[in-house]
């Protein structure tokens, strides 16, 4: 709907939409300054918002004192295999959900979002038992898994509300041109579904990689990613300011760069395919 | 070969009963249009025998093989959907040969066939195109050509003339008869307008809240309609239907005459009456009549007449044409 906003309007919305764009964005700009100061220049007081000595020590010292690139690893393999696995796996529950529904499609819906209302410490106990039964504990497989679980329904959510606006007639069409199921699924429906399964991908990527409260618990040496790797700074020794915001800055450099390429479809994404 | 034949098909959305009890042949080769009101149950009894819904009691057999059972990829059948439902992503030569390469066709062979059915349909210089890019009677075509491509053992088609303009609407529903006839392959045909029906069908299925009405040729239904329902569906302008104390004399509950059976004259017997509207077609006229006691009556006459809306007439019905039903609407024939 096409509304007149007068001139004034337009200038106040859009200093305030900087403004409060900036108070978000304000905690990153300073750790990713304080990242380039000396420690002793990072606890003064009055702080200054400028390094006064800018330096690259921090970011080598964080890489030989705990190995930035392993932690890093280790955070691709853990997002990326989580979505691909959850994906192989959302891909024919939506598909039904949204094509073959029954009574029930919605509840199931329903429950399955609920589950992601749960504090995520209420069940740790009990997980973190099975893991360590079944020698799961700080292996990237045993993250994977667990992170793959806690987004696969958001995975699936997303998938159904795009697999929704995809004509039946067209996956039809092809039950007609002998398409078995899967083949229906990989030559007509996911070919359609492309920008959506885009975003659900960057999106699930993107929380995976930032989920620090089953990593954190599950993980030691081994398989920490960088979530692990950023806790490690702030240790009973003592807070190092500069260096662990030069570990946060790494830690977060990948994904804010991913994220900038795909920031359209990660609007559409998030709008879990309200708009078209 | 292709002969599709149903036997006690039931179908039931939930406890709603939307196909009750259809029995039917449908003879290799033929031609054969469902037509009915809207929502009667005429897609649902093409997706029955597509095998896209389950039948809830009956058998569907094409040649002889009862394929309840089967999915729609093994029965053989081929479908053309009312809203074209080309897979967007592909090319029209993608969409053509989908089925062909789904069967596993050696590409060289797709490649033939695909250009042999688009030069039949003149789809040849949009081959590359996506159907985005395409008119709507090209991408009726383009979903024809999908159907046609794979020498199917039926084609069956759910108003597939319906998104299109009226002259375009003519021209397709020629094509359609003539690939038809020329292919020899079976072809169910889904419709509501009863015209295509007459004009395309070798045999039409009237279909009324789920039942079969009445089976037959579009001239048996024009000359013998089984029923009230069938003699009011079919024909354009609508027969007259009369019932009370005009139909008494004849022996019925109603009598039904045509348009074009009731002879209009300026005196003479018959029934009197005063023209309410004239519409000149040119070809045609049609004559709307208010007859007292008997309601408003339609005539058809042939050529340019001088009657005009005001004047007086006398409508007099060919009585080898007069069509007589019992109490229940069944048709009374002696
Ligand atoms: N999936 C479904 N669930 C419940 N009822 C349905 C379903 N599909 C169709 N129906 C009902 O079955 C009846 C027949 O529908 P159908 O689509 O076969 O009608 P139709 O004769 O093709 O009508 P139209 O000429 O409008 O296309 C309708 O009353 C419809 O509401
Ligand atoms: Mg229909």
């Amino acid at each position: 709907m096409a509304r007149a906003i007068s001139p004034q309007k337009k200038w106040t919305f859009t200093i305030l939409a900087w403004i409060v764009a900036l108070i978000i964005f304000f905690p990153i700009l300073w750790t990713f300054l304080t990242a380039f100061k000396t420690e002793g220049d990072a606890i003064l007081f009055p702080p200054a918002f400028l390094p006064p000595h800018w330096t690259l020590e921090n970011f080598f010292e964080v890489q030989t004192r705990s190995n930035y690139f392993k932690h890093f690893f280790n955070s691709v393999v853990i997002s990326v295999g989580s979505t691909l696995i959850g994906l192989v796996i959302a891909v024919p529950a939506a598909w039904s959900m949204a094509f073959a529904p029954t009574k029930r499609t919605k509840d199931i819906l329903m429950w399955m979002l609920s589950t992601k209302m749960m504090p995520a410490v209420g069940v740790l106990v009990p997980i973190f038992l099975i893991f360590k039964n079944l020698g799961l504990l700080d292996t990237l497989g045993g993250l994977t898994g667990i992170l793959m679980l806690i987004n696969l329904p958001i995975m699936v959510w997303m998938l159904y509300t795009y697999f929704r606006e995809i004509p039946i007639d067209i996956l039809e069409a092809s039950r007609m041109d002998g398409a078995v199921l899967w083949k229906e699924i990989v030559y007509i429906l996911l070919p359609m579904a492309i920008p959506g399964i885009a975003s659900t991908l960057l999106l699930n990527v993107i929380l995976a990689w930032n989920e620090a409260f089953w990593t954190l618990n599950l993980s030691a040496a081994n398989a920490a990613p960088l979530t692990a790797f950023i806790a490690s700074y702030s240790s009973p020794e003592g807070l190092f300011w500069a260096k662990l915001s030069a570990a946060s800055t790494l830690a977060i450099a990948p994904i804010l760069i991913l994220g900038w390429f795909s920031q359209k479809q990660l609007v559409r994404g998030m709008t879990f395919g309200a708009v078209k | 070969m292709g002969k599709i034949v149903l036997e006690g098909v039931e179908k039931h959305f939930g406890n709603v009963k939307v196909i009750s009890n259809v029995s039917l042949t449908v003879e290799d080769g033929a031609f054969v249009v469902f037509v009915g009101p809207s929502g009667c149950g005429k897609s649902t009894l093409l997706r029955l025998i597509a095998g896209l819904e389950d039948v809830t009691s009956g058998k569907i057999y094409i040649d002889g093989v009862n394929v309840v059972d089967l999915p729609p990829a093994k029965r053989g059948l081929s479908m053309v959907f009312q809203s074209y439902a080309l897979y967007p992503h592909m090319s029209v030569r993608g969409n053509i040969g989908f089925g062909l390469k789904m069967a596993g066709m050696p590409k060289e062979e797709i490649r033939t066939r695909v250009d042999a059915a688009a030069a039949t349909l003149n789809l040849t210089p949009y081959l590359e195109r996506k159907p985005r890019m395409l008119s709507g009677g090209q991408r009726q075509r383009v979903a024809i050509g999908r159907a046609i491509v794979r020498e199917p053992k039926g084609f069956l088609f759910d108003e597939p003339l319906s998104n299109l303009d009226a002259a375009l609407r003519v021209n397709m529903r020629i094509e359609i008869a003539r690939l038809q006839k020329s292919l020899a392959t079976t072809a169910i045909y889904v419709t509501h307008d009863q015209v295509e029906a007459m004009t395309m069908a070798d045999k039409i299925v009237v279909l009324n809240a789920g039942s079969v009405e009445q089976v037959g040729s579009p001239l048996e239904l024009y000359e013998r309609p089984d029923n009230l329902f069938v003699a009011g569906f079919i024909g354009s302008p609508k027969m007259n239907l009369i019932t009370g104390a005009t139909a008494e004399p004849y022996g019925a509950a109603t009598i039904g005459i045509r348009p074009e059976h009731l002879a209009v004259a300026g005196d003479g017997d018959g029934w009197a009456g005063t023209i309410s509207v004239a519409e000149h077609l040119g070809s045609d006229t049609f004559l709307y009549v208010e007859v007292p006691g008997v309601g408003l009556l339609t005539a058809r006459t042939q050529g340019e007449v001088a009657f005009h809306a005001g004047e007086r007439v006398m409508l007099h019905p060919d009585p080898a044409r007069l069509h007589r039903f019992d109490k229940s609407g069944l048709a009374i024939r002696n």
